[in-house]
């Protein structure tokens, strides 16, 4: 279950970048793309995001996974294809095995919606209703 | 008020950033990281021993690091080699990280040692996210695991730079079909060693001391596709987050980070 350490992972860094933020009050969504190839089960990293969130900033946060599909390109022949679960990584066109991942081992947080406590500075349009 | 800010961090960046100053660090000192991953069961252990004593023989400096849910047994299996071993519980913990690496090797790790083999726990699934600051990372399949092992276990089988076959001994009454492994095992990881072992029979043995030395030596080690693209789990992480001042891009996923 490291499901629950790259929970753990995740929140500190949100929580981290919060605190350098300085007037954050609350955290309110985190965006994760998880790679199909990350090896990470989204369900299970859900469960333990919740658990891990408790008694922080990010309490009640929510997150979204956002699952990015393996691609691969073949060197030789440049011909580009879905590698499925399991992954093809060998060419289905030419069989060629110098192959160039494209996507799908992306583990890496996109976005964080949050709460700032501070009155607007100038007026700019607001990034979001929430 | 409510903003989206881009962070776009890769999530295990703490563990890679260790992992990489782990490496460098080792690195300076002679020293190259072997990490063993498998099932519970697979043969780490036994494989391990035959050669940890192949080394002592052949006069290479030496130590393991066995890490396990509980218990020493692994350990005291080890230092029969009278290589120095040390064995760590994980107190639950799946896999091992590269912080928790660097402090166990911290006042134990003898001076002038050549490999460090780093057997792993026993799980084909959370280790294979965590480099350890290795130079060569072993993934171990008995042949009493069934041949689509590799397809199961895509990530850990993808990354691998060498992939060793135990209990050889038992492949016939396994009925261990050796090609399709071969053929599975090349369909995630195009281009990867496979070589066939039984600690029990001593076949095989030494072959795991050879790639490692000349990985010691700087040999590249095989390239798998999947470690391809680094920056595609790095991103550009930005030291300091900016807040979006339009929302046209907020929280974009930026295919190709620079
Ligand atoms: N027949 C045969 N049995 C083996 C061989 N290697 C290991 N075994 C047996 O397989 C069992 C597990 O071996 P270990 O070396 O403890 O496996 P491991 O991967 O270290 O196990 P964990 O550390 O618990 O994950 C033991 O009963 C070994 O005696 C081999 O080459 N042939
Ligand atoms: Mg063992
Ligand atoms: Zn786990
Ligand atoms: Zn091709």
């Amino acid at each position: 279950m490291h499901e629950m350490s790259v929970a753990l992972a995740v929140v500190d860094q949100v929580a981290e970048a919060a605190e350098r933020a300085g007037d954050v009050t609350a955290v309110r969504s985190v965006r994760l793309q998880v790679g199909e190839l990350a090896g990470v089960v989204p369900d299970s990293l859900a469960f333990c995001f919740e658990l891990v969130c408790a008694g922080t900033l990010l309490e009640g946060a929510e997150l979204v996974t956002e699952a990015v599909p393996g691609r691969a390109r073949c060197t030789p022949c440049a011909h580009e294809w879905a590698v499925g679960m399991p992954p093809r990584l060998t060419c289905p066109a030419c069989d060629g095995t110098t192959t160039d991942l494209l996507a799908g081992r992306e583990l890496r947080i996109a976005a964080v919606q949050w709460e700032t406590g501070d009155p607007m500075p100038t007026r700019e349009p607001i990034s979001e209703e929430c | 008020m409510c903003r989206v800010v881009d962070l776009r961090q890769a999530v295990l960046a703490k563990n890679d950033a260790s992992a990489h100053t782990l490496r460098t660090r080792l690195a300076a000192h002679g020293t190259t990281v072997v990490n063993l991953l498998s099932s519970p069961g697979s043969g780490k252990t036994a494989l391990l021993e035959s050669e940890l004593l192949r080394a002592r023989e052949r006069a290479v400096p030496v130590a393991a690091l066995t890490a396990d849910l509980a218990t020493e047994n692994d350990a005291i299996r080890l230092a029969r080699s009278g290589a120095p071993v040390k064995q760590v519980l994980t107190d639950g913990l799946c896999h091992l990280e590269a912080g928790m690496l660097a402090g166990h090797l911290d006042g134990w790790l003898p001076d002038g040692t050549r490999l460090l083999f780093v057997e792993n726990v026993g799980n084909l699934v959370c280790p294979a996210g965590y480099d350890l600051g290795e130079t060569l990372r072993v993934v171990l399949a008995s042949v009493t695991e069934g041949e689509d092992k590799p397809l199961k276990y895509p990530t850990a089988f993808g990354l691998a730079h060498l992939v060793v076959v135990t209990k050889i001994d038992l492949a016939e009454a396994a009925e261990f079909d050796e090609i399709a492994f071969r053929a599975n095992v090349q369909q995630v990881n195009p281009g990867v060693e496979v070589v066939l072992t039984s600690a029990r029979r001593g076949k095989g043995v030494g072959a795991l001391l050879d790639r490692a030395l000349a990985a010691a030596k700087g040999a590249p080690p095989h390239t798998p596709v999947m470690a391809g693209l680094p920056d595609l789990r790095h991103g550009h992480a930005h030291t300091h987050p900016h807040t979006h001042a339009d929302d046209t891009d907020a929280g974009d996923l930026a295919p190709t980070p620079s």
